[in-house]
């Protein structure tokens, strides 16, 4: 899932100053999961604004949606009504989220209020951990299902770098270190050949190069 | 009470497990606590979520108080230890908010402690009026300078 967290509150109401009636837009979806923009941190944030701009000496009206995925039209379309009544949106979804409120409500302006961080997991209650850097082109075979492109803080394809102490990743001495992971799962599934093989530099064409990706699907088009 | 005198308006959510019982127990021994408090019974501290301090200190609340179990003897193992991760939460927010987290405070009491229970809201009521009326509270003007 995506994973983010809210920003500061007084920050969000720098970002709100010269609107008297906002929109808090959730998201049902990952930003639920995550405990940031779910239909329980709405009310939450809402109550805050609310209270945070009366000590301020401002009158924030603020009301609160949830709706099922903001990065979905079906479910966009959904929030009109509410949109309209108000001047501005502050949107609790991820930045997909976001920028697909903003393009379809384009005359009325979009606010983040979350800091969108990564693609995780939970690990445990209270702690998710990033797990995915979508770079566009997966190599978790060759590595036991553990990325070193995000589990690495070297990025390091060929590791491991030589740096841990004991299971530590030398970076980030709180992380283990990604490739004492991928030697452990490698040699658990009888896979430790695998790094016998010198992989060449990644081809990075499949991420953030060239601008935004597009994945067209001509089998689902009409 | 004294006219003159500020009284805050306390909420108090008290554990069915102790709190409650105890100051049930406190009223069975005719001991007295400050009548600010209005306490409303929970099932366990731990059911308690941030919205539910949110909107008192929004409707009017000048001070919650949470009184849940002794640590390690919550009836469903863990909840007021989740209770207290919260309210610290809470109390961030309340700071990120404007307001003095002092306002918010969790306290544990068993179900044998009235005097205690009697003491600490007191020394709750006493925080809360040297803190003044909440802000937030309708019947009182917005502060307008710049509290960021």
């Amino acid at each position: 899932m995506i994973v983010a967290h809210r920003k500061s509150i007084p920050e969000l109401i720098e970002i709100l100053s010269g609107h008297n009636k906002v929109l808090v837009l959730g998201c049902g979806t990952c930003v639920t999961v995550c405990l940031a923009g779910g239909q329980r941190e709405v009310g939450i944030i809402a109550s805050a604004l609310r209270m945070a701009s009366k000590l301020r000496g401002r009158a924030l009206e603020v009301e609160e949606l949830t709706i099922e995925r903001q990065c979905d039209n079906v479910f966009i379309e959904t929030a009109a009504e509410t949109v309209e009544r108000n001047d501005a949106i502050l949107s609790l979804g991820c930045g997909a989220g976001v920028q697909a409120i903003a393009e379809r409500y384009s005359h009325k302006p979009v606010y983040a209020g979350l800091d969108t961080t990564f693609i995780g997991i939970l690990e445990e209650r209270g702690i998710w951990t990033e797990k995915c850097s979508a770079c566009g082109a997966c190599v978790l075979h060759n590595y036991g299902g553990i990325c070193p492109i995000t589990q690495c803080a070297k990025r390091l394809l060929n590791g491991p770098c030589g740096g841990s102490r004991e299971d530590r990743c030398e970076v980030r001495d709180d992380r283990p270190c990604a490739w004492q992971l991928i030697y452990q799962r490698l040699k658990k599934i009888d896979q430790l050949d695998r790094l016998r093989q010198i992989q060449p530099p990644k081809d990075w064409a499949h991420s953030l190069d060239g601008g935004p990706r597009v994945i067209i699907r001509e089998d689902h088009r009409i | 009470m004294n006219p003159d005198i500020f009284e805050p308006k306390i909420l108090a959510f008290c554990c069915h497990y102790c709190a409650y019982a105890s100051a049930d127990l406190a009223g069975s021994m005719r001991i007295q606590y400050p009548p600010n408090v209005r306490i409303i019974r929970t099932p366990c501290t731990g059911r308690l979520e941030t919205e539910y301090f949110l909107k008192a200190f929004e409707q009017g609340a000048d001070g919650v108080l949470v009184a849940g179990c002794l640590e390690g003897g919550c009836h469903f193992i863990e909840g007021n230890l989740c209770a207290k991760q919260r309210v610290n939460a809470a109390r961030g927010l309340l700071s990120e908010i404007g307001l003095e987290a002092e306002r918010l405070r969790m306290v544990n009491i068993s179900a044998a402690m009235p005097r205690p229970l009697a003491d600490v809201i007191t020394d709750m009521v006493q925080t809360v009026r040297k803190l003044g009326p909440s802000p937030i509270v309708a019947n009182f003007e917005p502060i307008t300078e710049n509290l960021s």
